[in-house]
């Protein structure tokens, strides 16, 4: 069906005639075919595709991949060996291997099961965790995969058949909007002369559509049925990643014609404004220059993690240091006292034996070995280095680990990250990110997609003079409303309100009247059917109201320039509902402006090669008419002309030139008569433009024929021109008649905007955090969007960085570096200069200067300048650029950063960045299966930063101490004990004990904190943004703390050993007069560890629920558990914990009174730390925590003190929405104080106020 | 210096309430209980005047007598039962090879259970197992003592002395000492061969192995009072050999209360930690007085502080 009411249309129009400038680069390209020629058949350019023929690529040589994807790190083969070599790569798990292999050897002082059974089990999570990863971009490829796409099988036949059994040689039909599944050689389209438009946006981020062409002599093949004797040969280069070259030729019935990259169609793009192609696979699968172009992620690591690789180097320092103290202690032990320890029955050869040892020979203790001391020292120190392993938290990473997959899982299941249109949330994709979401300092974003929908809406305009469309801007109303809540006994209003405008003018407002107006324009949003791109209420122009207007010919010749001059084309509704249409065209602003025209009464329904016709409403007769308009030329928009003009003439046979443009140009192209509005104008443009609009400008002129004539001779002679001088020429033809313009107006449409983000760009802003803006849009619009967004705003000093013209068109590099050198250090200046002022500063560059900027010797400069500006946008930069951006800001200022885009050219920024995000709201993927994380939309990165940021930061920084602490805390008492058994490498604990120290007995807790810990709540965490700068100050996890922790972890030893044997030694500990033997000290004193432990995490949690209760109070329940049950077994499996605690230390009074004792003693270190600094010394988040508590009673935000607070600590932000606000709030004040003084100064000049200040009453 | 052990029970419950303030405790009933400790060494004093240059040679001829008399006093009333406890100094039973070399499936199983390799370097003698192997059980403690009180022996209970689980259910009912201490060298203390393992409460008290190189093991108890100024004559045996490392030999009467022992240390501890804490809390108190920092006060967010560069 629908293909039969497409090809219906299909040849009504030579849809690239259109485009006179498009083929004049076709020439070049001609130039460059014989040299590609030559190649064709070397190394590197041998492939050959037998097209229509999949059979013949079944065998080699012609034997090429499959169209099958595959984006997973490991197979089933290969995941084993991968999985464990990435795990043992880890220093602290290395560590833990070699103590296992030694423990085979009976070198280890523990059992073997003790040692192994702990590194199997955080291996084997670790890498259990690695595998659902991998299952997961499993199931990603294999839903690509499994996409389908019409291929052609045999007899004309097409068939739906999955992407991953595309073999090269298939011939495949892409309808329209589908993506390609491979790279196509294009044979033909759905238009008559074979060209088709392609949205490559996932492969270089461009949004404008790019033009593919057949070759001419495919172009019959334009039917299905055509295929089935189709055969043709194609002889290209090898696949190579380079999107932009493509060498080859096809040999098509016994012809050979030349292809170029304009034949091919990439993967990952998207066809589109076109029915549907016909293209052939040349290459497929991992052959494709997509895949090829895409770089396997690096794995990325925290900050944190990273500092913790250096804790862990400390404590592996401390470990060697133990263990030579200890071999040394061993060593001389065995020299000079052990050989006289007669109870040892050391082998003894060297010194006349005291008694007779016949034993000594057949029994050789390697460990206690006098005649071979340094031997046994060595013994020693290896058993050293096992025994103190527990200094080295072992169950750390997988900890972590099961920490963040937790905590991940919190944040993929917030029901506030969850987007209810495209119905996605957001999805750590690595959970191993976490916590730098808490430390960000810098965001790089995307534009389009990110930012901005791509998709224009009309929002105002200027006719004549007036403007319209113009309800009071979100900023103004939240300035007076603000003011009216500050000033509230302040009545001042100076009534100017022209009756005829509604719109805001600056000078003319009144402070009370903003609130009735506020309610207003909050109304009459929401009225009415929404149309798409349209969003615009002026009831002087809606509903036909124009016709009313005094300027009625402007007006009419106003709609008209938005009704014809463009390059759109109208779309037929299928069903018939509204005589509305839609439309088509190459950039969305031009659906805009044709949508508005329509809702004006000017519908362009119909367009021919020549002719375009409209559907007027006559005002005279008030009745719709259809006018047909000759097209007579077309000058076409290009970036450097910045304007578009058509030249038509009507049925009487006028002739008009109809031009838009970026105002800059169209004034300076106006006739002296043709000025009447350009001041008006002037002051709206301004004004559109702080709103962040886009706004191009409207003019005309009208044509005598015979200039006419004349002017059509240049230009159709410019056209045929071929050559590099061709398009010189056609741009002085277009000069030529481009001048003595008439202004008509301007319009301003409005890059929409996401939802929310101008207010998550104020958050992120409060919190500290910089945003750049990265785009590859030109300079205009990124501005705009920068005044949108609130990163710019009027009163902002701004720096623009662009090369001058004559450096640019000089093209040496000195030249170039030297000016934008001038620049920046001129910038730089005026930036110290005014640096105490409170005016911040924006920094805009362009991806030619930037270019420049980031070269060796100016990139210093140049960042130094960005760091110190508010924001930064950088325009026009390619996707290779982003990322060198990013990695220089990451080295230059060692922040953190962040990038989040979309499309496939913000992949190199966002593998470059610290962490990646990717919108996954777009249809494209690449972004998303680069980043680390993917967002349905940019404003969830507030809560993800502002909330799920700073806890996971929180969380584990304290996790990580923690660990620190418990395990300085636990090995350091096995050290002390060696210092009482002569070092001989006795165990003070059962090996039992210590395997399940790490394993169960202290891991819930941590785990329960590193989930659940929450300093504030979210919405406080929202309230004050400021609080976020805790994670890039680092103040959890600074060296003071860490190195405070591993000393609160040794006293904590030291405490709990040494009472511990004072208390019990020697003396009886039970009524009954047992004394306490090596069984119950090792128990009593490990009671003592857990309980203090546990119990510091207790004083570290400031978030409890039930969970964390019951793992912490669990914790110490299960040890007790745990020795009970053990204790219970058969001495066989006991040994030597057999009825410890039922028989030996529980029923001591003693056992109990110790564990108090000590804990308390051993936890006042930290105890005092923190009382101190509560009182003393708070940090934010504690004085936020005691505000919550203070005003629960009361409802939080009605609180002043609350509010005032929230206000404060907004303060110190220089972009965003709230600045903006503040700005305009002090010129308001400004304003209205000196009303306020003419006022005064008027009424005491007048002669009543003076009679009444003399008379004698006063 | 000392405090008299009453008070300083007294001392350690009242303080100790002060240290837990941050966790509270329940707070035992305590019953007044004197803990009276004699202690006597009696390595060196047991050794003949004209064998003191060499003692090592003196403890190892078995020629000589090795008995001795020493005169104890009562200081205070000791309530019975009085524990009598033999202590040793820079002995180094938890030493590692020491600790190990026993086998505790043989001590439940006697000669059934055959791997004795544990027992290293003890296991065997003549080809034939060691009941009970091991440097521990080898090194048997083998000093006895005999209590005379105003010329009346003072009845020394010897039973009960080791854990009760130990005796139900790590010493074999039917294990008897074989083959104990036949070889050339000897170590300390032999067994009767007829009586099984599971009663040899000495050999059960020695084998549990203590924790530090100074420590003391139970060795009976007299379940009578002794009265101030009564003086008991102890006959000792001075067999075993810690002269050759310069071990001391100590023997000790103590009465004990709830919480064992007399132990200074406990009490200093719990002083020391009471009056620190009390300490603290008073500066606190001061300080929270003088500089009070109101609750919630917002001008110490780092927003409001001048100092604040973000």
């Amino acid at each position: 069906m629908a293909a039969a009411s497409s090809r219906k249309r299909k040849g009504k129009i030579r849809w690239s005639k259109l485009y006179s400038f498009a083929a004049c680069f076709r020439p070049l390209t001609s130039e460059e075919r014989p040299a590609a020629r030559e190649l064709i058949g070397q190394p590197g350019f041998s492939r050959v595709v037998f097209c229509n023929e999949p059979h013949l690529h079944k065998r080699k040589p012609y034997k090429y991949p499959y169209n099958y994807i595959s984006t997973t790190k490991y197979n089933v083969l290969t995941f084993l060996p991968r999985a464990l070599f990435e795990q043992f790569r880890r220093v602290a798990n290395f560590y833990f291997l070699l103590a296992a292999i030694f423990s085979l050897f009976s070198l280890a002082p523990f059992s073997r099961a003790s040692l192994i059974a702990p590194l199997v089990f955080v291996v084997g999570i670790s890498m259990l965790k690695e595998a659902v990863e991998d299952w997961h971009r499993f199931l990603q490829d294999l839903d690509v995969n499994n996409r389908t796409v019409k291929t052609h099988i045999s007899n004309g036949v097409f068939v739906d058949k999955l992407w991953k059994e595309l073999r090269v040689g298939d011939v495949v039909k892409v309808n329209k909007g589908e993506y390609f599944p491979s790279d196509l050689l294009l044979l033909s389209s759905s238009y008559e002369d074979g060209v088709c438009y392609v949205e490559t946006m996932n492969l270089d981020g461009e949004t404008n559509l790019k033009i593919k062409r057949c070759l001419e002599a495919s172009l019959c093949l334009n039917e299905d049925e055509e295929f089935s004797k189709f055969k043709a040969t194609v002889h290209c280069e090898d696949p190579n990643p380079n999107l932009y070259t493509f060498v080859g030729n096809i040999e098509f019935e016994k012809e050979s014609y030349p292809l170029s990259p304009s034949q091919l169609l990439l993967r990952d793009s998207k066809l589109r404004n076109t029915d549907y192609i016909y293209g052939v696979v040349i290459f497929s699968g991992h052959d494709t220059k997509a895949v090829r172009n895409s770089t396997r992620s690096p794995s990325k690591r925290s900050r944190i993690e990273r500092k913790m690789d250096h804790i862990i180097y400390i404590l592996f320092s401390m470990l060697v240091l133990v263990s030579l103290v200890s071999s040394f202690g061993s060593l001389l032990y065995l020299r000079q006292d052990m050989v006289d320890w007669w109870y040892l029955q050391l082998p003894d050869d060297n010194k006349v034996n005291d008694l007779d040892d016949s034993n000594s020979e057949k029994y050789d203790d390697r460990f206690f070995n006098p005649s071979k001391p340094v031997q046994s020292a060595g013994l020693q120190f290896i058993r050293a280095l096992i025994l103190y392993g527990y200094l080295i938290p072992i169950s750390l990473y997988v900890s972590i680990e099961v920490v963040k997959v937790l905590q991940t899982m919190l944040i993929n299941k917030d029901i506030e990250l969850y987007d209810d249109v495209t119905c996605k949330s957001v999805q750590a994709r690595t959970s191993n990110l976490n916590e730098e979401l808490g430390q960000v300092e810098m965001i790089l974003s995307d534009k389009t997609g990110t930012l901005t929908c791509n998709q224009m809406e009309f929002r105002k305009c200027s006719i004549a003079g007036l403007s319209y469309g113009g309800d009071i801007t979100e900023v103004d109303l939240a300035a007076s409303m603000r003011m009216n809540t500050d000033f509230e006994p302040f009545e001042f209003s100076i009534d100017e309100t022209d009756g005829a405008t509604r719109s805001f003018e600056p000078f003319e407002f009144s402070v009370s009247s903003f609130s009735a107006q506020n309610g207003n324009a909050r109304l009459t949003k929401t009225e009415g059917p929404v149309i798409k791109g349209f969003n615009f209420r002026d009831d002087r122009l809606t509903n036909k109201n124009w016709i009313h207007g005094s300027n009625l010919f402007d007006i009419t010749m106003f709609f008209r320039v938005m009704a014809l001059c463009h390059t759109g084309i109208p779309l037929e509704d299928d069903n018939h509902k509204t005589d509305k249409l839609s439309y088509e065209a190459e950039s969305p602003e031009e659906v805009s402006f044709l949508i508005a025209s329509q809702e004006f009464g000017f519908q362009f329904c119909r367009r021919t090669q020549s002719l375009m016709v409209l559907k007027e409403f006559d005002p005279s007769s008030m009745k719709e008419v259809e006018r047909e308009y000759k097209l007579l030329n077309l000058l076409e928009f290009s970036s450097s002309r910045k304007r578009m003009s058509v030249i038509v003439s009507n049925e009487d046979g006028q002739i008009f030139l109809l031009c838009k443009g970026a105002d800059s140009i169209i004034f300076d192209r106006l006739a002296d008569n043709g000025k009447a509005y350009e001041q008006a104008t002037t002051m709206h443009l301004s004004s559109y433009a702080e709103d962040g609009l886009r706004t191009l400008a409207f003019a005309f002129r009208t044509i005598e024929a015979a200039e006419y004539e004349s002017w059509n001779t240049i230009f159709t002679q410019a056209k045929a021109t071929i050559g590099p001088e061709r398009e010189e020429l056609l741009e002085q033809a277009s000069e030529m008649i481009e001048k003595d313009l008439i202004l008509l107006g301007v319009v301003a449409v409005e890059d929409k905007l996401q939802k929310g983000v101008p207010e998550c760009i104020d958050k992120l802003a409060q919190a500290g955090l910089k945003i750049w803006l990265l785009t590859g849009d030109k300079r205009e619009t990124a501005i705009n969007i920068g005044f949108a967004c609130s990163l710019l705003r009027q009163d902002m000093k701004q720096f623009h960085l662009s090369l001058s013209r004559d450096a640019e068109s000089n093209n040496q590099v000195k030249d170039m570096k030297e000016d934008i050198l001038q620049q920046i250090e001129s910038s730089y200046k005026m930036v110290c200069e005014e640096r105490n002022k409170e005016a911040p500063f924006g920094l805009v560059i362009d991806g030619k200067a930037l270019e420049i900027a980031l070269r060796g010797d100016v990139k210093d400069e140049f960042l130094q300048l960005a760091v110190n500006c508010a924001s930064v946008i950088c325009c026009r930069v390619s996707p290779k650029q982003k990322a060198l951006i990013t990695r220089l800001v990451k080295q230059y200022t060692g922040k953190t950063t962040l990038a989040i885009g979309d499309g496939a050219n913000d992949v190199g920024m966002i593998q470059e960045a610290d962490i990646g995000v990717g919108i996954s709201g777009m249809e494209g993927m690449q972004a998303v299966m680069a980043g680390d994380l993917s967002l349905p939309q940019f404003r969830f990165l507030e809560r993800l930063l502002i909330v799920h940021g700073h806890w996971c930061y929180q969380r584990i920084s304290k996790m990580v101490l923690y660990f620190v602490y418990k395990n300085v805390a636990f090995g350091l008492t096995l050290f002390y004990y060696e210092l009482y058994t002569s070092f001989s490498g006795e165990v003070l604990y059962d090996d039992w004990y210590m395997t399940m120290f790490n394993v169960m007995l202290t891991s819930l807790p941590v785990i329960a904190l590193g989930v659940l810990e929450q300093d504030v709540s979210s919405d406080i965490c929202l309230q004050f943004p400021a609080l976020y700068q805790q994670g890039p100050r680092n103040v959890h996890f600074s060296w003071s703390r860490i190195i405070g922790w591993i000393l609160n972890g040794v006293v904590s030893s030291l405490v709990i050993f040494l009472a511990n044997i004072y208390i019990l030694s020697p003396t009886a500990m039970r009524e009954n007069g047992f004394v306490a033997d090596i069984d119950s000290l090792g128990a009593i004193t490990y009671t003592c560890i857990i309980w203090t432990v546990n119990c510091q995490i207790a004083l570290i949690t400031s978030h409890f629920t039930w969970i964390q209760h019951l793992s912490i109070w669990g914790s110490i329940l299960l040890w007790y558990i745990f020795l009970l049950v053990y204790g219970a077994l058969p001495p066989n499996f006991s040994g030597n914990a057999f009825q410890v605690l039922v028989e030996g230390i529980g029923s001591a009074p003693l056992y109990w009174m110790i564990t108090v004792l000590v804990v308390v003693v051993s936890l006042l270190p930290y105890f005092i730390h923190i009382v101190i600094q509560r009182s003393y010394f708070p940090m934010d988040d504690h004085i936020i925590q005691e505000m919550e508590q203070c005003y629960k009673k009361y409802d939080v935000r009605d609180n002043e003190m609350w509010v005032r607070e929230q206000r404060n600590s907004q303060r110190s932000t220089r972009i965003g929405f709230s600045a903006r606000v503040d700005a305009k709030i002090l010129s308001f004040n400004q304003q209205l104080q000196q009303k306020k003084l003419s006022i005064y100064r008027s009424v005491t000049n007048s002669p009543i106020y003076r009679s009444i200040t003399t008379s004698p009453f006063s | 210096m000392s405090l008299c052990p009453h008070m300083q029970q007294r001392l350690f419950s009242h303080q100790c309430v002060q240290a837990c303030q941050s966790l509270p405790a329940c707070k035992p009933v305590l019953t007044p209980g004197w803990v009276v400790e004699i202690v006597d060494r009696y390595d060196i004093d047991c050794v003949p005047e004209s064998s003191r240059m060499d003692k090592v040679s003196y403890i190892r001829d078995d020629s000589i007598p090795k008995n001795c008399s020493r005169f104890m006093k009562v200081h205070k009333y000791m309530k019975a039962p009085i524990y009598i406890y033999y202590q040793l100094d820079n002995y180094y039973q938890n030493h590692r090879r020491y600790v190990k070399s026993r086998s505790d499936k043989q001590l439940l199983d006697g000669q059934k259970y055959h791997d004795t390799s544990s027992c290293q370097p003890v296991e065997s003698n003549n080809n034939r197992p060691i009941v009970p192997c091991g440097l521990i059980a080898w090194s048997l403690f083998n000093d006895t003592f005999e209590f005379i009180r105003e010329g009346a022996e003072l009845k020394v209970n010897r039973k009960n002395i080791a854990w009760k689980s130990d005796r139900g259910h790590k010493f074999g009912k039917n294990v008897y000492p074989f083959n104990f201490q036949n070889g050339t060298l000897i170590g300390g203390g032999k067994l009767n061969p007829e009586i099984p393992l599971s009663d040899q409460e000495d050999l059960i008290v020695w084998m549990r192995t203590s924790a530090l190189p100074s420590f003391r093991k139970l060795y009976g108890r007299i379940e009578e009072d002794l009265d101030v100024d009564d003086v008991v004559v102890v006959n000792l045996t001075n067999n075993y050999n810690t002269y050759s490392f310069g071990g001391k030999k100590k023997l000790v009467l103590s009465t004990s209360s709830w919480l064992g022992g007399k132990n200074d240390f406990l009490g200093h501890a719990c002083v020391f930690v009471g009056c620190s804490s009390l300490t603290l809390a008073i500066i606190f108190m001061l300080l929270h007085v003088k500089y009070r920092r109101p609750y919630g006060d917002t001008s110490y967010l780092p927003w409001n502080r001048k100092s604040f560069s973000g």
